[in-house]
């Protein structure tokens, strides 16, 4: 028995946990069982609240029920905001909440020994009433102030530890880069706003994802040619990149590992990051706008597929270089998330959201297991020093493997291969292109590789190190949260095959489901199978048979290619080459802004006060008199000016005036040789 | 009930307050603080009530007052409030029993530091208020002379020359503006602001100074522009700003940023604007590079500093450039082919919510370096501290939000007015609002830096010493600042149902005469 939960309603979904916030805001540092008690309970509450509303969304899939309201008045109309529930709002409520859940429990455990416990709570409680705020709003602007808030709930968390340099400089870090991709978002909203007059998504045919606002945008051209709707999708999808870690703001993303990993789990790799793949796939009616145009220079979504491509490619190269065990898992997701934005640019939000949900599974399963490897090794995370761990961390280790055999694509079972094998297809169906379908499969050898190399080096081998030698299971707060997870790794992928695709109709707003049978496109699944056995063959046979004897060795890939091996190791020089160039520009015009502070503006101040001052000088060694006779004529032209009042209109201001003006550099001179020296 | 006085009330109470502590010459230090801040309180009771009483509807002055002040040269005394004023008046009363809060501690005279800080108040609110040149130029000019002494006698150790650059720089601009309106006088034989603003709309006053000679009415729009630009200050009439700010004493600071800074862009809605509407359209494309100079480059400017006060400072120029540039993008667009009247009035809502919410966020984050100050004995530098947030972590978080106001996070006040600011200008001249984005990156560029050096990483430098548990006074000084951040940034409506009707109107006689 579920409540019926309708839009005026799905404010509570994110209310109950910004109550829990706030709570945890106001909680001494003893209540610890307060603070965590309350962000628990609301966040269950909002997962219940989130199932009602996702049976009253499947009700009518086709729908987008909305609850609006006048934010504040702006001059003859309002600013206005407002609730919406469809199956995108509720299937991603759904999933946040539970997710959500499953990591706070998991926290109890992990954060059980830090001093900060309770506002660790009130953190992850406000970025859960951010992030879900950011899923039902309804306004463009409402999604924008939640976007900025998951981000301050991120800068929050990742320097968490604040009192670690690197962690504080990666919340900086992280909050900086994906405020460049913010400010694009900005500007898009604003475009949009001054177009179409409104920032409600739906609102009764005048919202500006309904036909009338699109049918404007895509009448209009702006530089370039650009149809206006291109424009404003691509500043908007700057926002994503930047949030979603893609290429080439994804820097951000692996330092942002200094964060707790249930952080980790939760923001930067279930949720938050994959926000900007929800935000595409929200405004999807006008990114996909100006598709019938033709004679267009470029459509908005082509870039998405080639931002997407791109970083689905890079962020798994890297990836095959990283020793440090989030590290690893964090290009991963920054993989995994280009691999979802290639899926919204070739045209299936769909398979994008699919992947999205069984990501945000497995992932946060991988994170999670990550996390009670580190827990249970004291903290040790990197992969070298690691070893051996899957027989004292059973549970750990064969959870672990579901997930990574669920991010792998290992065919069949696991849900990961589903909603991968939704975006090959949509890929494989482009016209535009081929490219993003190859730099997918090769992205699926990859994939494939170093989750092996990842398992390999951590759970099998001998122990490398005494922490790795004595670890031992984590306790059932943190098992438990695993178990349920990797139960959905496997199930979720069963709501999207081909032959049932259930997850795919109700988000498109259909009722009835057409599968097709498997044998359908059967040659690219086959070829993605043989690409993961590839992969997990490549990754066995350099890590798993001859598994790593000591920390200090090195690395198999290291042997053959070191060069190749050390740019990996440095993430291909991103950072550095962003403090070269970005760096290095934003410096130069602090300096000089500084410089023409110092120097031209003040410089002439002090010029011309320097030359009042000589001529004050001059005129005192010259005669007394001048300033003296000065005065004089200044008192005579106030007289004079007193008459030219009285006889109003009589055209003598001009002696008048000189006469002012001269009394007034007179007195300025005075006040500036009596005082200023 | 309309003849009750209320606003000379509001203009005279500190007045009458700071001559009560001039008599009281035996009061000890803690009654004259006391008596000097319930005077000062004066500004937000009156102020309530005038906002109870408002009627947002009505779009020209409530509470008129008028006298015949000087007979011969046609001088009134005239006061009135809109929304404009009403909303700067209830600034004026917020920030400045704060700013009092955080002169407690101040070590010499607290009756001379009241009387003239009352003094100061009571100019503002007569800036705020007036409606006739004469006695409006009275209060502009008279807000310096408490300005001058509070800086140079309560201030750091190179008071002495900011307070006399601050005051010359200001008294020179002032000077072309006092020139431009005897001009104005001698052409019309008025000084009544709303009257002029009637003369300019149709025409009529441009017309009157021409008779003098073809280039008066420039001549005159840019004294008085000039005189504007040195108060607010407008890019690159800035530079007195960043060491009178730094120099003055935290209370007086939090003020002149607060509440003198507004007195500046007050006079660009009030009197330059309305008065010189095609001069100013003219010259909107230079005003608009000087004001994004100001978004920009005070921004950027920001990053070098070092020392807190100096950064807060700049960001100060960076904010108020906001407010410039987005009346400068009204101006530019006046006259236009294409009605822009939404664009208009969401920049000037802006304007006017951007004024309020950095005057609240500025004078926190004064306080805020302030408390650092007293307590590190004067130490302000960014690399003086290290890890204050582990020793006190109540205080971090205070600040953080009076920072994350400032840097326009949604939630909190500062991102209403920006946010506005941007749709307004976007709107109006699209690549100014693109170009003005970058004061935001390094807007947060430089706060964060602040609040990673000093807040975070293991304690360091003068944080090792420790740091004494905020005082009741400081939490009296910084809470009601911060409630006011979270209010504003949910609820801005509390103060657009004040000013909308008035941006209405603005923004539907977009005409140039």
């Amino acid at each position: 028995m579920l409540m019926s939960v309708t839009a005026a309603h799905v404010w509570l979904i994110p209310a109950l946990p910004l109550l829990a916030a706030g709570i945890g805001a106001l909680t001494p540092r003893v209540g610890r069982r307060l603070a965590a008690g309350a962000a628990i309970v609301a966040l269950a509450v909002s997962f219940l609240l989130s199932c009602g509303a996702l049976v009253t969304a499947l009700a009518d899939p086709a729908a987008h029920l909305v609850h609006n309201f006048a934010w504040f008045d702006l001059g003859d109309s309002a600013v206005r905001l407002g609730w919406l529930l469809d199956p995108l709002t509720a299937f991603m409520c759904v999933m946040v909440t539970f997710v959500g859940l499953l990591i706070f429990i998991f926290s109890t455990g992990y954060m059980h020994e830090d001093a900060n416990f309770t506002r660790f709570f009130c953190f992850l409680s406000l970025f859960a009433a951010a992030m879900l705020g950011l899923i039902v709003a309804n306004s463009l602007l409402l999604l924008f102030i939640c976007w900025e808030l998951v981000g301050l709930a991120s800068y929050l968390l990742i320097g968490f530890w604040f009192h670690k340099p690197e962690a504080a400089a990666a919340g900086k870090k992280a909050f900086i880069t994906t405020r460049i991709g913010d400010l694009g978002l900005l500007l898009g909203m604003v475009w949009l706003y001054d177009a179409t007059g409104s920032l409600l998504f739906y609102d009764g045919g005048n919202g500006v994802l309904e036909t009338n606002a699109l049918g404007a945008l895509t009448a209009q051209f702006t530089i370039g040619g650009l149809a206006v709707s291109t424009a404003i999708g691509l500043l908007i999808f700057c926002g994503a990149v930047g949030k979603s870690g893609q290429f080439p703001l994804h820097v951000w993303l692996p330092d942002a590992m200094e964060g707790p990993t249930p952080v980790s789990a939760l923001i930067h790799a279930a949720t938050m990051v994959a926000a900007g793949v929800f935000l595409v796939a929200r405004v999807y009616p006008l990114m996909t706008a100006d598709l019938p145009l033709t004679g267009v220079p470029l459509h908005a979504l082509t870039v998405v597929a080639a931002i997407g491509a791109i970083t689905a490619l890079l962020g798994a190269v890297i990836a095959v270089g990283q020793s440090d065990i989030k590290r690893i898992l964090a290009f991963s997701t920054v993989s995994q998330l280009g691999y979802m934005m290639l899926a919204l640019g070739v045209g299936s939000w769909v398979a994008a959201i699919f992947h999205l949900l069984t990501h945000a599974f497995f992932k946060a399963l991988l994170f999670l297991g990550a996390g009670s490897v580190i827990h249970a090794a004291h903290h040790e995370q990197d992969i070298r020093r690691l070893g051996g761990l899957r027989r004292p961390l059973r549970v750990t280790f064969a959870t672990f493997a579901i997930g990574m055999m669920a991010l792998a694509g290992v065919p069949f079972l696991f849900s990961g291969f589903w909603s991968k094998e939704a975006i090959l297809h949509a890929a494989h169906g482009w016209t535009v292109s081929p490219l993003p379908l190859y730099v997918a499969l090769a992205g699926v050898v990859l994939t494939a590789f170093y989750m092996t190399r990842l398992v390999a080096e951590t759970f099998f081998g001998t122990p490398r190190s005494e922490t790795a030698e004595h670890a031992h299971e984590s306790p059932a707060t943190m098992t438990v949260p695993l178990v349920v997870l990797a139960i959905f790794a496997i199930l979720l992928g069963f709501l999207g095959t081909p032959a049932w695709p259930w997850l795919q109709a109700r988000l498109e707003g259909r009722t009835e489901i057409h599968g097709h049978s498997l044998a359908d496109g059967a040659g690219l699944m086959g070829l993605s199978i043989v690409l993961v056995a590839l992969g997990i063959g490549a990754g066995w046979a350099l890590y798993g048979r001859r598994p790593r004897a000591r920390a200090a060795a090195t690395d198999p890939i290291e042997g053959r290619a070191p060069k190749l091996f050390h740019a990996l190791r440095q993430r291909l020089g991103f950072d550095e080459l962003y403090a070269a160039t970005v760096g290095r520009i934003s410096d130069g015009l602090a300096a000089l802004a500084d410089w023409l502070d110092r120097s031209v503006w003040d410089g002439t101040i002090r010029f011309l006060a320097r030359l009042g001052v000589f001529a004050g000088v001059v005129n005192r060694e010259a005669d007394e008199d001048v300033i003296n006779g000065g005065f004089d004529a200044g008192s005579e032209g106030l007289r004079r000016g007193a008459n030219a009042y009285s006889h109003a209109q009589t055209g003598d201001a001009h002696g008048y005036l000189r006469v002012v003006a001269i009394g007034f550099v007179m007195l300025v001179l005075v006040v500036m040789l009596g005082g200023g020296r | 009930m309309t003849k009750f006085p209320l606003l000379s009330l509001l203009v005279f109470t500190p007045c009458i307050g700071a001559a009560v502590l001039a008599i009281t010459r035996r009061a000890s230090a803690s009654v004259a603080r006391v008596l000097t801040l319930l005077f000062s309180l004066s500004t937000l009771g009156l102020g309530l009530v005038a906002a109870a009483s408002f009627d947002p509807t009505r779009t020209g002055m409530q509470w008129i007052e008028q006298h015949t002040w000087i007979e011969a040269l046609n001088v009134h005394y005239r006061l009135g409030l809109d929304g404009l004023s009403l909303v700067l008046v209830l600034l004026t009363g917020v920030v400045s029993p704060t700013a009092l809060l955080a002169s407690w501690r101040i070590k010499s005279s607290a009756r001379a530091f009241g009387a003239l800080f009352l003094l100061l108040q009571s100019a503002a609110i007569g800036v705020f208020l007036a409606l006739d040149f004469f006695h409006w130029f009275v209060f502009w000019e008279l807000s310096l002379i408490p300005a001058f002494f509070l800086i140079k006698l309560w201030g750091g150790p190179a008071a002495t020359r900011a307070a006399y650059q601050f005051v010359i720089y200001t008294i020179g601009g002032s000077a072309f503006m006092l020139l431009g309106f005897a001009a104005i006088f001698a052409a019309t034989g008025t000084l009544d602001f709303i009257r002029l603003a009637q003369e300019a709309a149709d025409g009529a006053l441009a017309e009157s100074l021409a008779r003098a000679g073809g280039w008066w009415p420039t001549a005159v729009f840019l004294g008085v522009l000039l005189g504007l630009a040195v108060k607010v200050p407008l890019f690159p009439f800035h530079t007195w700003l960043p060491s009178t700010y730094a120099e003055a004493p935290t209370g007086v600071s939090m003020f002149l940023t607060g509440v003198m800074s507004k007195m500046g862009v007050y006079g660009f809605l009030r009197i330059l604007w309305p008065l010189f509407p095609a001069q100013l359209h003219a010259v909107s494309g230079v005003l608009l590079w000087l004001a994004l100079g100001g978004v920009v480059l005070g921004a950027f400017a920001a990053m070098r500093q070092t020392d807190l006060k100096r950064m807060i400072a700049y960001s100060s120029i960076n904010h108020l450039s906001y407010c410039l540039l987005a009346l400068f993008a009204v101006s530019a667009a006046t006259g236009g082919p294409k009605p822009a009247a939404h664009a208009a009035a969401a920049a000037l809502s802006g304007t006017i919510l951007q004024m309020f919410n950095h005057g609240i966020s500025a004078a926190a984050l004064f306080a805020c370096v302030g408390m650092i100050e007293s307590r590190c004995d004067g130490r302000r530098g960014l690399h003086d501290f290290g890890g204050l947030r582990t020793v006190a972590p109540v205080f971090a978080g205070l600040t953080g939000i009076a920072m994350f106001s400032s840097l326009g996070l949604p939630g909190l006040n500062g991102f209403v007015g920006e946010f506005l600011i941007f749709r307004g200008v976007f709107g109006l001249a699209p690549w100014a609002a693109a170009i003005a984005t970058l004061g935001l990156l390094a807007t947060a560029v430089f706060l964060l830096t602040f609040w990673q050096r000093v807040f975070h990483g293991p304690a360091r430098g003068a944080t090792t010493a420790g740091f004494a548990a905020l005082s009741g006074v400081e939490y009296a000084t910084l809470v009601p600042l911060v409630a006011l951040m979270f209010i504003l940034g949910i609820w801005p409506q509390l103060l657009a149902r004040l000013i909308n009707p008035l941006i209405t109107t603005w923004a539907g006689h977009l005409n140039l005469p």
